[in-house]
């Protein structure tokens, strides 16, 4: 078992990092490979550290605490007719902004607007040498100083530990209209999601469904549009419109992976469209399911046995296999970063 | 503000003979300047108050060359500027005393187009609207739209994570950025990112954009197309006060509309928009708001009843919807050729880039005006009011002793201004040489030292882009009449 603490300031939480020599932060441990460490490693949990700080609906921001469920951040925006359009995962399995941010898992929604790094505009955090800073701003445009708020996106926790986030947020279409276009094989899938996504149509979401038989298109704007481009997308791509009730039950479905595996592992990948078929025939060797998102550029594969081979780099999300397949070795750059802001090793690799 | 530590200085400390006997042995004669008249022009960039001869200019014209030269850097502790087409606004392709500029203008070709995966790689030479006119045969274009448009590079628009009018919707370069190949200040060759819209692991190709040229050269960029819009609703409408024309912003951003682009242009640069490019404006006008909607037509047309109900409600002296596609190019053909056209009203201007939260404008506004009468010195606003993004653009006469120096203290009072309200020194014109000693304004010692770890983790020599970002001491000096406030302040010095 591991050590844990939880911090409930941002100067405990600094406290905290200081206090031990291998730290993991985590939030909710929704993504539980994301947060296996060897045993000598303290857990931070960013759980005490919960609340929205500042909401300026007018400026299109929120500042939040690293462990802010994002079902209450989705809900506080929802009252004032917002959302962060990336559809982050795993809402009403209590997923963390911190974790979230962590882990760099974008929902269907990334399609239209783009992912977290298109959203995330500042964050406090401690390095590796425990102390408390803020890179990025509060404003939605902001040039002073690197990145770091983008880098963070996807970094597991391995080059600092997030205290309190600030993100851009949209007003939220006025309604949505979801269809369901069958496809006789993954090389069709690719020509009809290239040919989604090149349309005058501005699609909010375009994914191939895990049983990879269909796609689904979203699209969300003003509800006297919809239908009229709905009509026009059926007319090239047959298929049907689903109602209301079904379109909530397929998104939700996926954003809270509930097609995937009981047991088994979950991978996440970053592919183009044009490596879809190769992918698709590969997962159904290994007898596994595939949701693919963002038009083709992003999949989560589900496997009933250990993580294994895709043929792309990935990572694991959960259940047992390595971290990282099949990824190239880190530049000598990413060794040089990870010494600036950690020098000691606090924030270790995950474990293997 | 300047007692901070700074990091130790890397000023030239190489053989500047052997460097250009090296040079010579890497590329032609004709591709190594170093002639005074040869250097001239590349002694300063778009902020023409600070100028520097360095040791030479080279001209790769290859991936390869660029590689080698950075290298030879490395070797020789000679300090490098990358340069695209030098129209920063902060100094940040001003070169460094005794150091190369590396220009990557013919480093201009598209390497490739993919209309059914809409993105394009090109390399860091190429212009900013070329990659939209190679995309537009494939009804896509490429959103990021610095008002520089037309000669800015996208190397320097990577360096500088440049934006434009249709940030709040679409962000800025970096987020159209998919994959780099770069070229750091060690010699090592990276490739961040890929050809897909998602990553895996840490966002390389994020911390890349906006370094400055402080990490390296950016060798080739996969960037992102989008399908153009497929109609536009561009309004123009005139008022009396700024202040009604931030209302109508607010009003438009609480309504749950989400316009492509949202800008204003005061009465001064009014006047040097309608001088350059003949356009007539509301008359009796202290303000002038420019919306846009862009989409699908259906969705345009149920839009825009609201967009324009919205506008009539908030009492303008006239408001124009743009009739056809000729009306909305003056439109934005009068709101590109601002600051340009600032030119016609005096000899010298700078241009200010500041950042307010977006309800604070109005009261932004009003300080700017107050200082600037205060100052005794003209300042026309051109502003990207859906993000708050100031541009007072600061008008002087440089052969009137002081004028620079008291514009350069009013740009100051500017940004000092623009932090105390909670936004930032810089939406997208970068820190560079300008504001380097106003980003200890946003940042305590501990995260200064924390971007400092970052640069050197990049550049342990500090030879890339030395003195830009960062206050260090090592700045060229002023070409205009009167001292420099840095220089007052014993921050900087002529050489
Ligand atoms: C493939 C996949 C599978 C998932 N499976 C599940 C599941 O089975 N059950 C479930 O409930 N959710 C699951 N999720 C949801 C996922 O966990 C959420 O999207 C979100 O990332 C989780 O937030 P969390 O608070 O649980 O993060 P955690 O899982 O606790 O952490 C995720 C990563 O972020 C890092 N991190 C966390 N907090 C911080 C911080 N404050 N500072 C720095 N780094 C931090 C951690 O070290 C870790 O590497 C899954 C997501 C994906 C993509
Ligand atoms: C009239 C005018 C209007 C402008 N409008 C806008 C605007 O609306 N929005 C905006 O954001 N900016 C604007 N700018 C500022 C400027 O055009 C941008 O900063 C632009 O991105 C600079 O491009 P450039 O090719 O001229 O780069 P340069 O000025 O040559 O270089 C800029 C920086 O990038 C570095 N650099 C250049 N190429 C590379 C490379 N390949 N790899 C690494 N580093 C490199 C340089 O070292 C330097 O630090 C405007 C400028 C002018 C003169």
């Amino acid at each position: 078992m591991n050590a844990l603490l939880s911090p409930t300031t941002l100067a405990e939480l600094a406290e905290a990092v200081r206090s031990a020599p291998r730290i993991l932060a985590v939030g909710a441990r929704t993504k539980p490979r994301l947060s296996a460490a060897a045993p000598d490693v303290t857990l931070v949990s960013t759980l005490g550290l919960s609340g929205i700080t500042e909401y300026q609906p007018d400026e299109f921001t929120f500042t939040a605490l690293a462990g802010t469920p994002l079902s209450e951040i989705a809900a506080t925006l929802a009252a004032r007719g917002q959302y962060l359009p990336f559809d982050p995962l795993l809402l009403t399995a209590g997923a963390t902004l911190g974790g979230t941010l962590g882990a760099g898992l974008s929902g269907s929604g990334r399609f239209r607007f783009g992912g977290q790094r298109d959203f995330i505009l500042g964050v406090r955090f401690v390095d590796g040498t425990g102390r408390l800073l803020r890179l990025g701003g509060k404003v939605v445009k902001n040039a002073a100083g690197f990145d770091l708020p983008k880098f963070f996106v996807g970094s597991l926790g391995r080059f600092g530990v997030f205290g309190e986030l600030t993100f851009k947020v949209f007003p939220r279409p006025a309604s949505t209209l979801t269809l369901r276009l069958p496809v006789a094989d993954a090389s069709a899938a690719t020509a009809l999601l290239n040919a989604a996504a090149g349309a005058r149509w501005e699609i909010d979401a375009l994914d191939l469904l895990p049983a990879a038989d269909a796609v689904a298109v979203r699209l969300a704007g003003p509800e006297s549009a919809l239908p009229i481009l709905a009509a026009e997308i059926l007319t090239r791509f047959p298929g049907e419109i689903l109602s209301a009730s079904a379109a909530d039950a397929l998104w939700s479905d996926l954003r809270e992976l509930r097609w995937t595996h009981a047991g088994g592992s979950l991978l996440k990948l970053a592919l183009t469209p044009a490596q879809l078929p190769e992918l698709v025939a590969r997962v159904r060797a290994l007898s596994g399911r595939i949701h693919v998102t963002a038009g083709g550029n992003a999949a989560l594969v589900s496997l009933p046995a250990p993580a294994a081979s895709l043929g792309l780099p990935a990572l694991t999300l959960r259940g047992p296999g390595p971290l990282w397949l099949d990824a190239p070795a880190p530049p000598a750059i990413h060794a040089a970063v990870k010494t600036a802001l950690d020098p000691h090793n606090r924030f270790p690799s995950l474990a293997a | 503000m300047s007692s901070l530590a700074s990091p130790p200085l890397h000023p030239s400390v190489a053989d500047p003979a052997r460097c250009l006997r090296r040079l010579a042995a890497l590329l032609p004669a004709s591709r190594v300047l170093s002639g005074p008249a040869q250097l001239a022009a590349y002694e300063s960039d778009g902020l023409t108050a600070f100028r520097t001869a360095p040791l030479a200019v080279v001209v790769p014209e290859t991936q390869a060359e660029v590689i080698a030269l950075v290298r030879l850097c490395h070797e020789e502790k000679l300090p490098f500027v990358a340069r695209g087409s030098g129209t920063s606004l902060s100094g940040g392709s001003t070169p460094v005393a005794g150091g190369l500029v590396i220009t990557l203008n013919r480093l201009n070709r598209i390497l490739r187009v993919d209309p059914a995966q809409r993105l394009a790689v090109v390399e860091p030479g190429v212009i900013n609207t070329a990659v939209t006119a190679a995309a537009a045969p494939h009804g896509l274009h490429y959103a990021p739209d610095p008002s520089s448009q037309s000669i800015c590079t996208i190397g320097g628009n990577v360096a500088f994570n440049s934006g434009g009018a249709h940030c709040l919707k679409y962000g800025m370069t970096s987020n159209h950025v998919l994959g780099l190949k770069a070229v750091l200040a060690t010699g090592e060759v990276v490739e961040f990112g890929s050809a897909s819209r998602e990553q895996l692991g840490p966002d390389w190709c994020g911390l890349f954009s906006g370094n400055e040229g402080l990490f390296g050269i950016a060798l080739e960029i996969t960037v992102q197309l989008l399908p153009r819009a497929e109609v536009f609703h561009t309004v123009l409408a005139g008022y009396r006060t700024l202040e009604q024309a931030g209302d109508a912003v607010s009003a438009i951003i609480a309504s749950g509309l989400l316009p492509g682009a949202i800008e204003i242009m005061d009465a001064l640069a009014l006047e040097a928009a309608s001088a350059a490019v003949h356009a007539e404006y509301p008359p009796g006008c202290e303000a002038v708001l420019i919306v846009e909607l862009e989409g699908p037509r259906e969705v345009v047309a149920a839009q825009r009843p609201q967009l324009d109900a919205l506008i009539a409600a908030s009492a303008p002296v006239e408001a124009r919807p743009a009739r056809d596609a000729a009306e909305r190019a003056a439109i934005w053909k009068g709101r590109k050729s601002a600051f340009s056209a600032v030119g016609r009203l005096s000899p010298d201007f700078i241009v200010q880039d500041g950042v307010v939260p977006r309800r604070r404008l109005g009261e932004a506004l009003r300080r700017i005006a107050e200082m600037s009468r205060a100052a005794g010195i003209r300042c026309a606003n051109v502003f990207h009011a859906g993000d708050g993004n100031l541009h007072p653009l600061i008008l002087y006469n440089g052969t009137e002793p002081g004028a620079l120096d008291r514009a350069e203290v009013l740009a100051g009072n500017i940004l000092k201004m623009c932090v105390e309200m909670g936004g930032s020194i810089t939406g997208e014109h970068g820190v560079g040489l300008e504001k380097r000693d106003y980003l200890a304004s946003m940042f305590n010692a501990d995260e200064l030292d924390c971007l400092h770890r970052i640069r050197a983790a990049f550049d342990p020599l500090g030879i890339a882009n030395p003195g830009k970002m960062f206050p260090d001491g090592t700045a060229p000096a002023l070409a205009q009449h009167g001292l420099h406030p840095l220089e007052k302040a014993g921050l900087i010095s002529r050489e």
